[in-house]
């Protein structure tokens, strides 16, 4: 009896604790919905990989601004990272990192079709950002500092 | 006539500004260069007298994607040096920010891979942004003319990163084999997702 009631507390634990061992994997056709959502929060789209150092760098600026804004924004971070590298290399780092923002990967090799769908302006380097809410969006092929990134996500939200 | 002058110059300077900041597009006249090989020499555009064009490939040895396209690179050289459009390898990266793309770490990388190309690098990050590249790999298909290097094709490689084997379409290939039968590069700008240039 001791023995079931301590697997159902280990089993009740386990399921509260955020699931990583899970990747949400799309196509562009599969992405495009999260690029052009209509309510009241303001989106905040990040393309970045683990092997982008300057992704890395700046991903603890947008999981402060989640937690900071956690009513008005929502910032997912869409992955760019190689198939052959989800195991060895992205879920370990989201394991790691156990990142707040919603992290969802982008597997989708004709990238000359769907990039200029994201914005006419990117050319393929990383990291860029997409903000937009339902009244307006900007392209940012650019990385933030976190000063940088609250400056232009309040021209959002106030 | 004043007003036009000024406005002249406006234009002028603004055009100027605008090409600075956004590198060639397709049709203007690329630079030549004297950058450094791995193997110690100085390598321009200049020096290859019978060429027809050249594929030049802003790549790296510490970009995933680079390194996917490694070995299509070299078979890019193998098909078309002979043909008059030899492959021209410039890594940009600033080397302190990325270590592993010294001099001595592109030597390294070239003997280790057989690449058959000139493998120069941009030691004064002077050259990448004339032409405009953002990321590796990135390349600029060029032409020829009497005395100039006319882009005719800029972007990716091809379409599929992940395998050589399910490529629908060879966009360089494409591309040279216009300018070789004198037609018309049908597609003449792609986008890639690349690794952005360390500066």
């Amino acid at each position: 009896m001791k023995f079931l009631r301590a697997t159902i507390l280990i089993l009740l634990i386990c399921s509260c604790v955020p699931k990583q061992d899970q990747l949400e994997i799309y196509d562009f056709q599969g992405i495009e919905r999260f690029l052009f959502l209509s309510d009241s929060k303001t989106y905040v789209i990040n393309f970045w990989a683990t092997w982008c150092a300057p992704c890395i760098k700046e991903l603890p600026y947008f999981e402060q601004l989640q937690q900071e804004f956690k009513d008005q924004v929502e910032v997912i971070l869409i992955s760019l990272d190689f198939p052959s590298q989800f195991e060895t290399k992205l879920k370990p780092f989201l394991e790691e990192k156990q990142l707040k923002s919603k992290v969802i990967v982008l597997d989708d090799v004709d990238m000359n079709s769907w990039i200029p769908k994201i914005d006419k302006k990117w050319d393929g380097a990383i990291p860029v950002t997409l903000i937009y809410n339902e009244y307006k969006r900007q392209f940012y092929p650019q990385s933030f500092t976190y000063e940088q990134l609250l400056t232009e996500v309040k021209k959002f939200i106030n | 006539m004043k007003k036009i002058n000024v406005f002249l110059l406006i234009t002028f300077f603004a055009t100027a500004l605008l090409s600075a900041q956004n590198g060639y597009d397709v049709g203007a006249s690329a630079t030549d260069f004297k950058l450094e090989n791995i193997d110690g020499t100085f390598v321009s555009l200049s020096d290859f007298k019978d060429a027809k064009g050249f594929i030049v490939v802003f790549t790296c040895n510490t970009c995933p994607y680079a390194v996917a396209y490694e070995t299509r690179i070299e078979a890019l050289n193998k098909k078309y040096a002979s043909k008059g459009y030899p492959v021209i390898a410039i890594m940009p990266n600033n080397i302190e920010i990325k270590p592993g793309d010294s001099l001595s770490a592109m030597r390294q990388r070239a003997k280790e891979r057989g690449f058959t190309f000139p493998y120069l690098i941009d030691h004064e990050q002077s050259i990448f942004p004339q032409y405009g590249a953002t990321k590796t790999p990135h390349v600029y298909v060029l032409e020829k003319t009497n005395d100039l290097n006319i882009v005719r094709y800029i972007g990716a490689i091809d379409d599929n990163y992940k395998d050589a084997e399910q490529v629908n379409t060879k966009y360089v290939e494409e591309a040279i084999n216009a300018l070789l039968a004198q037609k018309q590069v049908s597609i003449s700008k792609t986008r890639a997702i690349g690794c952005s240039i360390k500066i």
